[in-house]
């Protein structure tokens, strides 16, 4: 077996598991390329059945349009249902209280999760995490444990051995489960070329308005304008994460093929939360303190 | 471009604490570019506030193994973490296991689903009480291929004496165990010499380097597992229209062990039901709709369909009519790490986790325990976390399974305690109790 085939019949496996033992699961999808080898991965383990399970997308209400409009064609395509937690419902009822309104609204997207999560009694949530992302994730088990206040305790996990998997909670507690948490950048890229998936436009090179603050090409848009005395200039970019328009910054490229974008990656000389996020860059765990707290 | 068709070694790392495991394992990854410029960016930065290097070293490689903050705080590694690298033959999994005693049992998460173990050794301490133990547990999870990295050489103005000494000790332990394969090779993670790269230092050596070893060692478990009997364990029934007969029920599953191709003769464990395989199906690379194919191979997801209606469940077995069967039976002796806390209870009720069948367990009997240093089988009445022990385990419904020896993917089984849900044990079946194949 190739290490693609590998990785996907773990994958697979993986979620065949969870429907079989889990009473409520879910698949977060975020209209980024991990989640969208998730769905494919389900397409590969339930097909022609429909998904046992729904998708589930927190919106920050500051979502890039493409990716927004990305998801809905998707989920239109694949006729699935997607429910969607809104961060600025749960301002606007008061869960989530913003220090300053331009505040990131990254981090208060966990209290949504939750919320949601509680809301449809979900037991189990799919997520397209990698280890090779980040620290406190390296050391994440694939089916990884929050207790009944979502939170992760990362040095009381349960031991996960060969291909077994506990699947066992107790009311109220859910299962985060990673099904590609042994893939790397490098393969998910190799994975969507393989499959011939879509993927957001904003992936490929493309022309766009940022401002150079930090060492980052901070995106141009409605919530994050320029500063004062920071000037706008046009470069072409693209993007290796999407997420939240108020942290997600794009890299200079020319990448503009799928072929491209995989020899770009192969020679990263970045990593890609490092060259992409606003929100790890200021302290050196700040992942494992948001995790612990419920975060994806 | 890079290739997607090449395969995946997974190795575990084992030391004691400040053999220079965690020096080693940054070297490797930073010498393989597994480390990315914003990684060392913020290593150097921690390097400052935590690091125990001299100060004309500006990395400490130990650090980029220490992910969550209590770890950084306490200057210790609490939990296994994996790290990936690929070279042009390969791609890399490393499950880096902390060495602290109390912490054997994430030596043993961390071996289960490796197909080589390294093993430090300070030249200057030599071996030490985790050595055996980590050698051992290795041999008792079936690791075929043993590594053992002889480290800090620098220390020793890089003398074959100090390497050949210490090799000729560890080697008359190690032989009582049971590797396919053992390499020696002497290295300093601190320097850089015989990782990737040969370095001047050590003209004596002329065997691979540790990267070397990496590359060429075969994936043993996986050309194994290939060529045994087949071994389908039943994860889901789907009730989805396959084909002209909707009738008839798909099976879902992964082939943990040999092929399984159309017009098979299956017979379904522990049931003894027989039937035939009338289809198999996929969904292709790039393609929306399932697709028929001819034959699966180890290690692939598929959905069957029968060529009539049985009585099967998750957790049933498809095996081959002509082929050896696996066990059938309610009791079993196994080898078991004891992961929790909590004292074993014998007597107590656990859940029992083994190729997708969750049932009622007891450990009616603790044979003896391993000494995991000498060997010696040393009689017990307390099992506590870290102990490996032999236990006699009797399930309350019938389980089907093979000796962990023959096959890894159908003789390993998880304890769960059902009072707090926590995984409490790992273990390997060495024999069935009552049942003939
Ligand atoms: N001289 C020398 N020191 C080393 C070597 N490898 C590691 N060390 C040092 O040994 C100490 C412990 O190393 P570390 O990697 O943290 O050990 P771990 O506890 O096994 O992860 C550190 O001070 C390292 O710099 C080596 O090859 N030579």
């Amino acid at each position: 077996m190739n290490h693609l085939d590998a990785l996907e019949a773990e994958a697979i496996t993986i979620m065949r598991e969870v429907v079989a033992e889990c009473r409520s699961p879910a698949l977060l999808f975020s209209g980024g390329k991990d989640s969208i080898c998730l769905l494919r991965l389900a397409e590969k383990a339930f097909r022609p059945d429909a998904f046992p399970f729904p998708l589930v997308h927190i919106d920050t209400g500051h979502n890039f349009p493409e990716v927004i409009t990305f998801r809905d064609e998707i989920v239109a395509a694949l006729n699935e249902q997607l429910i969607v937690g809104s961060v600025a419902k749960s301002i606007a009822t008061g869960r989530v209280v913003l220090h300053d309104v331009a505040e990131s609204r990254n981090p208060h997207q966990s209290i949504t999760l939750l919320d949601t999560i509680a809301e449809h009694g979900f037991d189990a949530l799919f997520g397209g995490a990698r280890r090779d992302e980040e620290k406190s994730r390296a050391k994440e088990r694939i089916f990884s444990h929050r207790d009944v206040w979502g939170q992760w305790d990362p040095k009381n996990q349960r031991p996960e051995l060969w291909n077994i998997y506990n699947a066992r909670l107790k009311l109220k507690e859910h299962l985060r489960i990673f099904p590609i948490s042994n893939w790397t950048e490098l393969d998910v890229w190799q994975y969507i070329a393989r499959e011939k998936l879509d993927v957001p436009t904003l992936y490929f090179a493309h022309a766009r308005e940022v401002i150079e603050r930090n060492g980052l090409l901070v995106p141009l848009t409605a919530v994050t304008p320029a500063l004062a005395g920071e000037s706008v200039l046009t470069k072409t970019v693209r993007f290796r994460t999407v997420g939240d328009m108020t942290c997600t910054c794009p890299v200079l490229s020319n990448a503009a093929t799928l072929a491209e974008i995989i020899s770009e990656t192969a020679a990263a000389t970045l990593t890609e939360r490092g060259a992409t996020r606003m929100d790890d860059q200021t302290a050196e765990a700040s992942m494992e303190l948001r995790k612990k707290e419920g975060y994806f | 471009m890079p290739s997607t068709n090449i395969d995946t070694l997974r190795f575990s790392t084992a030391g004691s604490v400040d053999d220079g495991k965690s020096t080693l394992i940054g070297r490797l990854l930073y010498e393989t570019q597994g480390i990315l410029a914003d990684q060392l960016l913020s290593l150097e930065e921690a390097t400052a506030r935590h690091g125990h290097v001299s100060a004309t070293d500006k990395i400490d490689f130990a650090l980029l193994t220490d992910g969550l903050i209590a770890e950084r705080e306490q200057g210790i590694t609490i939990d296994v973490a994996y790290r990936y690298f690929t070279t042009p033959t390969r791609r890399f999994i490393i499950a880096d296991t902390p060495g602290h005693e109390q912490y054997t049992r994430n030596m043993v998460t961390g071996a289960s689903t490796a197909d080589l173990t390294i093993v430090l050794l300070d030249v200057k301490r030599g071996v030490t009480m985790q050595s055996y133990r980590h050698a051992v547990i290795a041999s008792l999870l079936g690791i075929s291929h043993l590594v053992v990295a002889v480290n800090k050489m620098d220390l020793v103005d890089y003398r074959e004496a100090a390497f050949t000494a210490l090799q000729d000790h560890f080697a008359t332990f190690i032989s009582k165990l049971h590797f396919t394969e053992v390499s020696f090779v002497p290295i300093s993670a601190l320097k850089g010499d015989m990782l990737t790269t040969r370095g001047k230092h050590m003209p004596w050596y002329n065997k691979p380097t540790l990267l070397e070893i990496l590359e060429t060692t075969t994936a043993h478990q996986q050309q194994r597992l290939d060529a045994l009997p087949l071994r389908l364990a039943i994860q889901r029934v789907t009730k989805a229209k396959f084909g002209v007969n909707s009738d008839l029920r798909g099976y879902q599953g992964t082939v943990a062990a040999g092929q399984l191709a159309v017009g098979q003769s299956l017979t379904v464990a522990p049931q003894q039901h027989e039937g035939r395989v009338s289809a198999i199906y996929v969904l292709k690379a790039g393609s929306t709709v399932v697709e028929e194919i001819q034959q699966a191979h180890q290690g692939e997801p598929v959905t069957v369909v029968l060529d009539r209606q049985l009585d099967i469940s998750r957790g049933d077995m498809l095996v081959d009519t002509k082929n050896s069967k696996p066990y059938t039976g309610q009791a079993f002796s196994a080898n078991m790490c004891w992961f929790d806390p909590s004292i074993l209870d014998v007597q107590k009720r656990y859940w029992l986790k083994l190729n997708c069948k969750m049932v009622r367990a007891i450990v009616e009997r603790v044979d003896f325990k391993f000494n995991v240093i000498t060997l010696a089988e040393e009689q017990t009445n307390t099992v506590a976390m870290n102990d490996i022990v032999r236990v006699t385990i009797m399930a309350l419904q019938p389980l089907v399974f093979d000796i962990y020896a023959d096959n890894h993917e159908t003789g390993a089984f998880i304890l769960i305690d059902d009072t707090t849900n926590r995984t409490v044990a790992g273990g390997m079946i060495v024999s069935s109790r009552q049942a003939e194949p």
